[in-house]
Formats: C-alpha cells, structure tokens, sequence
C-alpha cells in the first residue's frame, strides 16, 4: 500500500518539478547565449532569498498573486474561464478606494468596509459575465475579455480624473491618484507575528497584513470546496453539466455562483496594495489578473498547489531586482523563466494525466483478470 | 455594398445634427482601415486554428512576437523582411500552441492563455539584449521601422499609370460637396489612395483565406478537422498534420498582424504594449463574422472604425456623433426582434438604445475614454443579441487523439 502511494506521490510531483527543472535548464541556455553566467545568476536569486528582507518581499508579492490564482481557480474548477480577473480588481480597487475614503469608521469596521465594497464590486462584475453566459448564451471567455478593456480603458480612466484627489498633482504634473484613505482602514502591516520566528526586519520593510486574508480565502476555499455539499455540487457540475443537472443541481445556477465568487476573491486582489498605499495610484500594479491565471494553472487550482506557485512567482519576481543591481544577467530572464514554467507545467500534467490514465485502465484490466474476489 | 450606402447615409444624416465632418472624411476612412489590418489579420489567424479545431486565445502573444519580430526585421533588412519576419516570430507562437494542443492535448485556452503570458516576457528579454544596443532602441521601445511602399488606385483617385496621372473621379465627385454622394465617395477615396502595399496584402488575403479553406483539398481536410476528426481519421486524413499547419498559419497571420502594427501604417516602432488588446478584438471578429472570412473583415471594419474616428477627434463631437449611431443600430435591432416576435431581444435593445439617447441628447461631447473602449462595448452588445445565431466548428475546442475512433 505504501508503495503505491509514494508512487502515486512521485507521479503527483512529476509535472511540477519537471517544469522548474526544464524551465532552468532552458534559461540556463538562454543565458548562455546572451553571454551571462547561468550559474552566478543563479546564486545571486538563491543568496538574495534566503535575506529577511527579501523573504518578506516575496510574500507580498505573492499575497496578491495568490488572491488572484484562487480566483482564478475557483472558475476552473466549475469548468469556467474567468479571463477578467484583471478587469474585476482593478475595478475593485478604485471603487474601494473611492469609497473608503468618503467613509469616516471605526477601524475594523472601515477595514471591513472596504473588503466588502472591493468584493461586491469584484463580485458583481464577474457575475455579470456569468448572467450573460447562461441567459444570453455569451462565452465567459469572450465577454470577460471584453469587460477587461471596459474597465481599464474606460471606466478606471475615467474615474481616476473624476475622483482625483484635489489638487494633488506630482511633481512631473502627473494624476497621483484617488483620495487617501483615513489611517483607520488601512490593514496594518504584521511585522510583529513574523518577529516572534526571526529577527527584527530591517529596510523598512512590512509584511502586509493581506497575507492574513490570503491564507483565510485559502482555508475557506478548500473547506467550502472539498467538504460541504455545495461545493461538492460546483465541482461535479463543472466536471458533468447534464449528469449533475439530473442530480438536482442547475447547471445556470452553478455558472453565476461561480463567477461571482471568483469576482469577490478577485476584488481582494488590489487590496494588497491599497492597504498599504491608501489610495488608488495613476498607475496601479497590473497584470496580476492574467499573471493569477498562470499561478492558478501551475497549482493545480488546489489550495496548497496555488500557494506553492504564487510563492515561485513571487520569488522570480523579486529576484529581477537583484539581478539587475548585481549585473549577473539581464532581469528580463525571469520572464523568459516564468512563460517555461507555466508552459512545461500544463504540458507536464497533461503527460502526468495520461500515464495514470494508462495504469488505471491497466490496473482495473488485471483486476477483471483476475476475476471478482480478487478484485476488492 | 448596399450595407455600406446604407450606413454611410446614416452617418452622413448623424454628422449634419453635430456639426461634424469627421465620421466620412477621408483622414477616418484611411485610419479605419489602417486600424482594421491588424485585427483582421489576427481573426483571420483564429479562422485558421479554429477551422483546425483549436482554438487560439493565444492571438494576443502572437501579435506580441510579431510586433517584436517585425520591427526587428523592418530595422535590420527593410519593410518587406519585416513583414515577413514578422510572421516567423507569430508564426513560432502558433507552432508551441501547436505542440501543446495537438500533440500534448492540452487544454486549448490553458495553453493560449500561458503563450499570452509568456510573449511579454520573451520580447521584453530580446529588447534588453538587442534593443538596447540600437540608436533610439530601449528595453520598451525601437528606433524609427522603415515601411513598405504606397499605391493610388489610378481613374478611381487619381493614381499613376505608367507615369500618366490618371483623372480623380471620386475626388471630383467629393469636391462637389453633394449631400450623401460626395461623403460616400470621399470615404470610398480614402479606401483607395495612397494605399500601404502592407494593406492591401492583408485585405487580398480575405478572399484567398476564403478561396484555401472552402475550394481546396487543403481547405477541405483542414475543415474536417475542425468539425469531425474523427471522420477525417477513417478517410486516411493525417489530422494531427492539418491541425499543425492550421495553427502555424494562424501564428503567422497574427505575427503578419503585429509586424505591420509596427510598420510605420500604425505605429512606426515597436514600443512595449502596444498591441493594445488587439489580438482578443480579432478573436472577437472571428465570431462576430461567424467563422467566415467576409465577416471577419465586416467586424474588423467595423472595430476599428471608432478608433479610426477616434484619432484626430479632439473635441469629442464625432465620437458624440457615434453615440447616435449605435441608437439608430440598436433601433434596427429593436425592429428585427419586434419583427421576430423575440420579446427579450426588444426589450434588451430598446433599453439600451434609449440610454444611448438619452446620453446623445444630455450632452454634447463624450469623453475621450469612451471612443476607446466603444469596439469593446459593440462587440459585448453584438454577442448579447446575436451570440445563439453563430455556429462555431462542431468540433472547435475539443480535445483529438489519434486511434479513437
């Protein structure tokens, strides 16, 4: 019995370890040929993240990646494509901005607040698309595309100059954003949870409190998935629409459910940032929707799995940085990296998929030979 | 053609109540077409790959690659190796969707989606290492790209024919300042003078797209693949070999698309970012024109109108203008549903129509944003009304392996 489970194990971990190891090998070659050393490169990444300061940054930068890989997760998992994960935080992010900031609260309650308005507003949007695909028969796919651009060239253009703060023009005569938000919704920072492990962190650097969030989405993701009937309905109607139908479980319903909680995980996606900030900038981080999309993929859309990745792109990203003060290779190779990784990644678990489609079929022909008392 | 009489004379109509000449000037005609190319190009790479049975959302990376790809050829070698080299680097693209798809059976929007967010990365890295070492060039940005040439239809606007310069009809025609004839002939002018090469390429391969797929034997078994494999398998057909060459075809229109985005047609450099969602505006041609080449140049037309409007529409009037042409559209379509006795359909449509109305007459401008995201709103409103009349490949999407049958 153990065998077989470390085999199954092996088989689990294949894909992504193949995936890092390929995606290594192919930018060692990359740096090769663009004349850097793969391996300095490579210590530079490694010795830079094992740095305090270093470790914190990283998991700010997948605290978001995170949030945005469940959200993405939680429509595959329903069989749905929620490509608009970009559009829904942003929108998110400057109307909790906008709103949090009219508010005067208490500070848990304008913390609370504004989580609520960025996922009602995340999870509004995304339901939409959901209402359209099973009234008006509108691919998500398609319709979330198009909702991107709405937002990010429409409605986030035109209200950051409606809602810009007054009077506040940078010094290159730049919009710098939204109104701040008063201290009392803003998370604070949990430099002080970390301390009770490690040393001090220096630089001025702060844990965001998000993370807490983060890992409570994940918790609550994979118990609301994996034991309560509703998220037993949701999976078996996105793996078998018409089967699941029979059982009692309309297929619309699941659709719209499950782009809308996608979306309210998605509102939480630019919140990282704006817990920190304050405000909602001319130029807010972007790309963690489709880069979410990726993270959710390498992970398996398992909880665990979409931690694991977010905190391998948020190591790859933070790693740029160092490569490009140390002068060992260009920072762009973590791109480079990056685009492998996913790549190998959903074509090693396609090949993972198939082998153990292959020993089932194999194993349940010899159980059939063997005959039925051997079979349990 | 009677399609086209007709809404030039709606625009026309709708430019007399804003004071505005823009909507059927010749400046926005040329522009509408320049804007059109690249979208068209990159629906009709999908009508390839999905012809194939694969459906490539991967467009948008491709388009990336091709931007890069072209500029740099353009650059080193002139305006045609551009272009051609340009559908190399999409091309590439659609080869890996390929290998994943086909031969891996990957899931076709998983695979688009990681090649999306791998192109960046890729053109990103090539410009920190080549770029950079260019006059002008950045980590985002090239020097100045050389073009292709230019071409003035003769008699129709005047061109040269063997170094006699021919009578300009529909520009003799436009000066008249006829109502309704001289807006239609100064828009029909703009489609035919002074023409990139580059343009008119792409607006013949419309037809030859339509000629391979539908009067070929290659046509015939790319289609098989696409709604039956595994019939297309029992007459011998190798599948997996027309689904490659269907999608690297489709890379390479879409790299075509991106190469001329940087030519100097649209943009003149290649600058980081400026495909501009262009890529997902030609997927969303691809079914606005039903999987049909002839459809895929009507709604790439018809995107990249606004921007063409757009362009030089400082005030807002013309982009004002538009807002009471989508309510004389959305009043057809309230027609067509009343007609069709489809309740929802009029309801849906005269709601928005009346919004657009109402928004025409509160105001006299519209704000800039609103002419940019307009393709996008046109093509949500289309799938919302119309998306249960398309018919996509039967067998568009799904997974194929060889010996199942």
């Amino acid at each position: 019995m153990t065998e077989r489970l470390t085999h199954r194990l092996m088989l689990a971990s294949a894909a992504p370890v193949a995936a890092v190891v390929i995606a290594v090998v192919l930018s060692s070659i990359v740096l090769l040929i663009s004349g850097s050393n793969p391996l300095a490169a490579y210590a530079d990444m490694v010795q830079h993240a094992s740095k305090l300061e270093t470790q914190v940054d990283i998991l700010n930068r997948a605290t978001p990646l995170y949030l945005s890989g469940v959200a993405a997760a939680i429509g595959f998992r329903m069989n749905l494509f929620n490509i608009g994960v970009e559009g829904q935080y942003l929108l998110a992010f400057i109307v909790a901005a906008h709103l949090g900031a009219q508010v005067e609260l208490a500070s848990v309650l304008h913390v609370a607040f504004i989580l609520v308005v960025a996922m009602a507003v995340g999870g509004a949007f995304s339901g939409a698309a959901g209402v359209l695909k099973v009234t008006r028969g509108v691919n998500e796919v398609i319709s979330t595309i198009m909702l991107n651009a709405v937002v990010i060239s429409g409605l986030a253009a035109w209200w950051i100059v409606e809602w810009q703060a007054g009077g506040e023009i940078s010094a290159t005569g730049g919009r710098v954003g939204t109104e701040p938000i008063a201290e009392s919704g803003l998370l604070p920072d949990i430099n002080s949870w970390l301390e009770v492990f490690t040393r001090e962190v220096g630089l001025g650097k702060k844990l965001t409190g998000m993370m807490l969030v983060a890992v409570a989405v994940g918790v609550v993701y994979h118990v609301i998935l994996n034991r309560t009937v509703f998220g037993f309905d949701l999976r078996s109607s996105g793996a078998n629409p018409t089967a699941s139908h029979v059982g009692g479980v309309s297929p619309k319903r699941m659709v719209v459910i499950a782009m809308t909680l996608s979306g309210m995980v998605a509102g939480l996606v630019g919140m990282t940032e704006l817990m920190n900030t304050g405000y909602y900038p001319s130029n807010p981080i972007s790309l963690l929707g489709f880069t979410g999309i990726a993270v959710a993929l390498l992970g398996r859309n398992h909880p665990a799995g979409v931690a694991v990745a977010a905190l391998i792109f948020g190591f790859l990203d933070v790693s740029s940085g160092i490569l490009q003060i140390s002068g060992a290779a260009s920072r762009e190779i973590v791109e480079i990296m990056k685009g492998v990784i996913i790549l190998t990644a959903v074509i090693a678990y396609e090949v993972v998929r198939r082998i153990r489609e292959r020993e089932e079929a194999a194993a349940a022909a010899a159980a059939m030979a063997a005959g039925p008392a051997e079979a349990s | 053609m009677i399609y086209a009489a007709v809404g030039v004379l709606v625009l026309t109509v709708v430019q007399g109540f804003d004071d505005t000449e823009r909507l059927t000037a010749v400046t926005s005609s040329q522009a509408m077409l320049r804007w059109a190319v690249p979208i068209m190009l990159a629906g009709l790479g999908g009508l390839f790959s999905e012809r194939a049975g694969v459906v490539n959302i991967g467009l948008e990376g491709m388009l990336i690659l091709g931007t890069w790809f072209g500029a740099w050829g353009a650059i080193n070698y002139g305006g045609w190796a551009g272009l051609l080299i340009g559908m190399l680097g999409g091309g590439l693209g659609g080869l890996i969707h390929a290998v994943a798809t086909v031969s891996f059976g990957v899931d076709h929007i998983i695979s688009g989606v990681a090649i999306n967010v791998t192109a960046p990365g890729v053109t990103r890295f090539l410009s920190s290492e080549i770029l950079t070492n260019y006059d002008g060039g950045s980590i985002t940005q090239s020097p100045r790209t050389p073009g292709v040439g230019r071409f003035t239809f003769p008699f129709l606007a005047g061109g040269d024919l063997f170094g006699w310069t021919t009578p300009d009809i529909l520009g003799w025609f436009t000066d008249k300042d006829w109502f309704f004839v001289s807006d239609f002939t100064g828009l029909a002018r703009g489609l035919v003078s002074q023409l990139s090469l580059a343009t008119m390429i792409a607006f013949a391969l419309v037809p030859a797209s339509a000629w391979l797929i539908w009067r070929t034997r290659f046509g015939l078994r790319l289609r098989i693949c696409g709604e039956h494999p595994v019939g297309g398998e029992t007459q011998g057909i190798n599948i997996y070999l027309y689904k490659y060459l269907g999608v690297v075809i489709s890379g390479a229109l879409a790299g075509l698309g991106g190469a001329f985005i940087a030519s100097p047609e649209l943009s003149g450099i290649y600058l980081e970012g400026q495909t501009n969602g262009r890529g997902f505006i030609g997927l969303a041609a691809l079914i606005f024109g039903n999987w049909r080449p002839g459809g895929i140049m009507a709604g790439a037309l018809l995107f990249g109108y606004p921007f063409g409007v757009g362009l030089r529409d400082l005030d807002g009037s013309a982009s004002h203008a538009l807002l009471l042409v989508n309510t004389i559209a959305l009043a057809a379509v309230l027609a067509w549903a009343l007609y069709r006795r489809r309740r929802i359909d009029a309801g849906l449509a005269a709601g928005l129509g009346l919004g657009a109305a109402v928004w025409y007459f509160m105001s006299t401008t519209v704000p800039d944003w609103w002419i940019s995201i307009l393709p996008f709103v046109i093509v949500l409103v289309v799938l919302v009304f119309f998306s249960q009349r398309l018919r996509m490949p039967r067998a568009d999407g799904l997974p194929y392996r060889k010996g199942e049958a």
